[in-house]
């Protein structure tokens, strides 16, 4: 019996030994366990504007341009250029060492066919092309693009932040029908991770490893732009549908962070001693009322004024967001906090002047036409929107027929035209990336070509002029002038209306540290303790 | 037998042609446009109607049954609108999950349940009985998520013993694979044990009653084996329907389940496809929830025959 005890005495202290003779790397695996805000279904970012997507595609590609933690665009994948005395012929030159994930080198054809991919779907990328008389490859690691005239958005368009973001792919997947989905074996970019295809199990989790050839910038990381320094060697998205269970992940330290966890779980989130909540994102959202311009009664822009006159930002902020730790009130049609913040037209609009909507009706010549108004009842920050948008605008003399659905029946018919009594729709109700709506090219809502526009369908010759001159506009303080301009036409046209600001912060675990300030959420940076 | 079960079998085809035509239409139906889900929230009018006609949903209803139901038929069933994948290895990928929990619970289900009906219909009217018929009104009553809850705030976040989410395959370890099934099997068997348990003390004390039953303690026969051989072996038939019944419950009961303690199975694939308006993924999986539907009802019919050979086909 002493024998065997003796055997096992000596097992154990030889396994002891040979664990701690291991060699640190294999025990030091640093994996990043993160619930995101939706599951991840598909994998092309140029395919798709969805959000969780576009987060996707930060992990796996690069891009030409970045924008900061001030949003100033900076290069990132470009070493140098320059641009002709006549504004017209651009030259970019890439970095040196770049590669993609299978080991070939990243060349000026595979940016050439990328931006074209990029073009055919984004809108800032269709405005950019319509301008570009050739796009055209100098060297292995040089590119021009020679313009028709003088364009002010060219590095805003390659540095674009958000869906659809110009990621760089390699040429014969860049080479693809944009109207196709890339296969998941083409997932192959040059950023600071690797997309572990194998390992992606929709529904359940998406596991992307530390790219170990990747060349970071030698600038610090601010935004999206300088080194994208990779921390940790592994980051999953574990996908956990339910709110309650993603919290008590959190809290029993299954997870190391939750990206986007709903208001009302805050506060029990802020009691927990392990975790943090973090705004990684300080522009936040903002939420938005659409109008349908094709039928009655928005088809008249005066009842349409007559509208954000008797709307007022806060109450939709409080009965979606409460805590104003999380949400500001903000006329600035193109969000609080950025050079292009301006309250220009807006004194007499957003205050919820019932009275003087009332008179604004009756002079436009209301007849009652009831305002088919889609609620969203399965997304939790919106569903709260319309019950509130209905009781103001009912309080100012509107008839709304509030019509109660789930968001994706919300998204199919917006885009129907028919009259809102034969299935279509009047107004309905969401929330916009404050980085998708930073200035009038960009705003999608304020697209307002017609049959061309986003549904909605507005359509004014004003505001097109006025969104082709802020796109060619020389200077910051043009560009600003014209905003201005923009916002007062949109008092006598309006195509949306803001309704507030809201922040989403993150519930991190109190290892984690590095998270970064930015427009989209990223991975690298971070560490874990 | 044979010839029975394959009139059987043959009989499943009319109810799955059915379920396929109904299903197809309801889905095409339904309001939501899987296009403008997948073109996302800033695509326009015209990048959804591009995706429309790549994924064939410009083409009439009939064109795009027979499509679909072609292709079906030998075999294919097709890609997801979503995951570059097909509906068929998204199943696989989702069925391991599934089976395991259902398993897990009924194998807790009925190790349970079954002696506790015993037990209460030998001891009817006193306290034990008493006591199994509370716990059965409380299983009945409590809804799945609120026991999920609960044992997770004590035995995960309180405790720190189970962890609160997730699934690990047995090929990934047994010890992973049977910790994560622990709490949601216990959730889920809850009303199983409670469903269980009351027809088996209700059909043993029925069959107690039985002029058998008097004959066989007249001979002098131990309660016990009178209980276990002659009264649970005559109550079997209405305990095998309920068990079969709580098969197929289950496979809808998964669902709440699979959310709560973040397990990825059929029961999830199916929701979130209904969400998305994934028509192929909600084709299929309603499809195999027929047959398996089917399926499980002609194992209980067979069942009869073993457990009362005075059934026969």
């Amino acid at each position: 019996m002493l024998k065997h005890w003796k055997a096992l005495v000596a097992a154990v202290a030889m396994a002891s030994a040979l664990s701690l003779a291991a060699p640190p790397a294999a025990q030091a695996q640093q994996t990043l366990r993160v619930v995101m805000h939706s599951d991840l279904k598909i994998l092309d970012p140029i395919w798709t504007t969805a959000y969780i997507v576009r987060n996707h595609g930060y992990l796996v590609w690069d891009t030409l341009f970045s924008v900061d933690e001030k949003f100033e665009v900076k290069p990132q994948m470009v070493d140098t250029w320059k641009v002709s005395d006549d504004k017209l012929t651009w030259t970019f030159t890439l970095r040196e060492g770049l590669e993609w994930h299978d080991g070939k080198p990243v060349t000026a054809e595979d940016c050439v066919a990328s931006i074209k991919r990029w073009g055919a779907k984004d809108s800032m990328g269709q405005k950019l092309l319509g301008v570009t008389q050739d796009l055209k490859v100098v060297d292995a690691k040089t590119f021009q693009l020679v313009l028709k005239e003088p364009y002010g958005l060219v590095l805003q368009s390659l540095g674009k932040p958000s869906s659809n973001v110009p990621f760089m792919m390699p040429k014969r997947v860049a080479e693809s029908d944009p109207n196709t989905q890339i296969k998941p074996t083409d997932v192959i970019g040059s950023g600071p991770f690797i997309f572990k295809g194998e390992e992606w199990k929709p529904g359940e989790k998406v596991v992307y490893v530390k790219n170990p050839k990747y060349k970071p910038r030698s600038e610090p990381a601010s935004g999206l732009a300088g080194g994208k320094v990779v921390k940790v060697d592994r980051v999953e998205w574990i996908w956990i549908a339910d709110v309650q269970t993603q919290m008590n992940a959190l809290i029993a330290g299954e997870i190391d962070m939750i990206e986007s966890p709903g208001h009302d779980l805050l506060p029990v989130l802020a009691k927990e001693k392990n975790i943090r909540l973090f705004n990684g994102n300080p522009l936040g959202n903002q939420f938005a009322l659409r109008f349908n311009v094709l039928h009655k009664p928005f088809d008249n822009p005066k009842i349409r004024t007559a509208a954000i006159v008797a709307l007022s930002q806060e109450p939709f902020l409080q009965a979606v967001v409460g805590d104003p730790q999380w949400y500001k009130v903000c006329k600035a049609m193109f969000v609080c906090g950025t050079p292009l913040e301006s309250t220009a037209g807006m004194d007499g609009v957003l205050n919820g002047d019932s009275a003087k909507a009332a008179a604004m009706l009756k002079e436009a010549g209301y007849d009652g036409t009831p305002v088919v108004l889609l609620q969203s009842t399965d997304v939790q920050v919106l569903t709260n929107l319309a019950p509130v948008a209905k009781a103001q605008l009912e309080k100012a003399g509107f008839k709304v027929d509030m019509q109660s659905m789930d968001w994706q029946t919300v998204v199919a018919r917006r885009n129907k035209k028919d009259p809102p009594n034969a299935g279509g729709w009047s107004a309905f109700l969401t929330s916009w990336v404050a980085a998708d709506i930073l200035n009038p090219v960009m705003a999608g809502y304020f697209n307002a070509s017609c049959d061309k526009a986003m549904f909605g369908w507005p359509c004014d010759e004003q505001i097109e002029k006025l969104r082709d001159r802020f796109a060619k506009a020389g200077d910051a303080a043009e560009q600003k002038a014209i905003v201005e301009a923009l916002q007062k036409r949109w008092v006598e046209y309006p195509t949306h209306v803001h309704l507030g600001q809201w922040y989403q912060p993150f519930a991190l675990s109190t290892k984690l540290d590095g998270v970064l300030v930015a427009p989209v959420t990223v991975f690298w940076n971070i560490t874990k303790k | 037998m044979f010839a029975f079960i394959a009139r059987r079998l043959i009989a499943t085809i009319p109810v799955l042609l059915f379920v396929a035509v109904f299903v197809f239409m309801l889905l095409r139906l339904t309001p939501g446009d899987p296009a403008a889900i997948i073109a996302g929230d800033n695509a326009t009018s015209d990048q959804v109607a591009s995706i429309r006609a790549k994924l064939g949903l410009d083409e009439p209803l009939y064109t795009q049954f027979f499509i679909w139901s072609g292709k079906a038929l030998s075999g294919d069933f097709g890609e997801s609108f979503f995951f570059k994948k097909t509906v068929a290895e998204l199943i696989s990928q989702r069925i391991e999950p599934t089976a395991m929990l259902a398993l897990f619970t009924l194998i807790l289900a009925v190790a349970i349940a079954v002696p506790l009906g015993v037990l209460a219909a030998a001891k009817q009217g006193g306290w034990v009985d008493r006591l199994v018929m509370g716990f059965s009104v409380m299983g009945f009553s409590v809804p799945t998520f609120v026991i999920g809850y609960l044992l997770i705030y004590l035995f995960a976040i309180q405790l720190g013993i189970l962890p609160v989410q997730g699934y690990k395959r047995i090929s990934e370890g047994f010890d992973e694979f049977i910790i994560r099934l622990i709490m949601p099997g216990v959730t889920l068997a809850v009303v199983y044990v409670a469903l269980i348990s009351r027809i088996t003390r209700a059909s043993v004390i029925e069959t107690l009653g039985e002029d058998y039953i008097r004959t066989a303690r007249a001979k002098g026969l131990p309660g016990r084996t009178v209980l276990l051989r002659h009264a649970l072996r005559n109550a079997a038939v209405p305990i095998i329907t309920v068990i079969g019944i709580g098969i197929a419950l289950l496979i809808g009961g998964v669902v709440v389940t699979e959310s709560v303690y973040n397990i990825p199975g059929v029961g999830r694939l199916t929701v979130d496809a209904v969400l998305a308006r994934d028509f192929p993924v909600i084709q299929v999986v309603i499809l195999m929830f027929s047959f398996v539907y089917v399926l499980i009802n002609l194992l209980i019919d067979i069942a009869y025959s073993f457990f009362d050979p005075r059934i026969r086909y």
